[in-house]
């Protein structure tokens, strides 16, 4: 170690004060910590760390409260949205996030996360999407493609038998009560700061009040994947980026330019090559 | 005068994952043949010719690396 260069003047980056001391439980590269993290570098960066309140889903990310040093909620499964709608609207000068992977936003709070929208709460959304049931060992989630290997799929995801996969950020940015709605990913530097950005923006929307911001990021899971982090993340430029395209999807309110009815409805399964 | 840079690894932290030696324009970072006490092959500085760039730090899932830059 070089003394010269290693003094506290010099620090140029460092882990952020908003998540705790305590080690995340999550498998090494998985996209939920480096998730965590920009959350929490936003937080810092708005100085809002004793105005927001996170609520945590179940699923992987289920103890999200013992890592980030902010109040906290837990919601029932799927349940996210409703419990994120009652703090906002009794605290309307808090900022609200929710946090929450495939199988609890886009499986059992179907419900929830599309009426919440859809009343246009006030909160910032949070969706890691890795196409699969990682908490509980891989099964098949409803964002699973068509021909992907998981636990309750072994020969792939076949359309006759599980149905088609679901992209639940598109149908959310089409009803009138999401103002902000942007895919990202976590992967690379550049992925980083482009996701930081949508998320600081996500939390910035909150003073407006015109609606629900949602971030979703598509994510890796290289357990429930069974591969390893660096192939894991080349599976998901291969695979997931084609069908869950990175890119703002609706911005104040309006779609982005570019987004049309073929992007929104989509005629064809979304297939692993 | 020239910028270097230094990263400190939080060994016991890292998990090895190993997705900050392909984030590193210098190819500084590799995985240590020796493991912390998790059983991972922890990351490690190997090169001295960090920037101080920060790339590795900021695709860490678990915000292990600290980066220090300074004008030599």
């Amino acid at each position: 170690m070089n003394s010269d260069i290693v003094k506290p003047e010099n620090l140029v980056y460092s882990r952020t004060k908003v998540l705790t001391d305590a080690t995340m439980h999550y498998c090494p590269g998985c996209g939920h910590g480096t998730t965590h993290r920009i959350v929490a570098e936003v937080i810092e960066e708005l100085g809002i760390q004793d105005q927001t309140v996170g609520v945590a889903p179940v699923g992987c990310s289920v103890l999200a409260y013992n890592y980030f040093d902010v109040d906290f909620q837990e919601a029932a499964h799927g349940r996210a949205p409703a419990l994120a709608t009652a703090v906002k609207r009794l605290n309307p000068n808090l900022f609200v996030f929710t946090y929450q992977g495939d199988g609890d936003l886009a499986a059992i709070g179907t419900a929830e996360t599309i009426h919440a929208a859809n009343r246009g709460e006030n909160i910032t959304m949070v969706f890691v999407n890795n196409g699969i049931y990682g908490m509980t060992g891989g099964q098949m989630a409803p964002t699973t493609l068509v021909g992907m290997k998981s636990a309750t799929t072994p020969y792939g995801r076949n359309v006759e038998l599980n149905g088609y996969p679901l992209r639940l950020t598109e149908i959310l940015a089409t009803l009138p009560g999401t103002y902000f709605v942007t895919r990202q990913s976590v992967h690379t530097p550049a992925a980083v700061r482009k996701a930081k950005k949508a998320i600081k923006q996500a939390f910035e929307n909150q003073k407006l009040k015109k609606g629900l911001s949602f971030v979703e990021i598509v994510s890796n899971c290289n357990s429930g994947w069974k591969m390893t982090p660096v192939q894991a993340n080349k599976w998901m430029e291969e695979n997931m980026f084609p069908n869950y395209p990175i890119g703002d999807i609706k911005v104040e309110g309006k779609l982005v330019e570019g987004i049309g009815l073929d992007r929104l409805v989509v005629s064809s399964p979304l297939t692993v090559k | 005068m020239a910028i270097k840079g230094e990263i400190v690894i939080d060994r016991e932290r890292c998990k090895g994952c190993g997705v900050c030696l392909g984030a590193c324009p210098k190819s500084v970072i590799a995985l240590s043949k020796n493991v912390n006490g998790k059983g991972y092959n922890y990351a490690e500085a190997v090169k001295d010719e960090c920037i101080g760039c920060a790339s590795c730090a900021i695709v860490c899932p678990d915000g292990v690396i600290s980066v220090y830059k300074a004008n030599l």
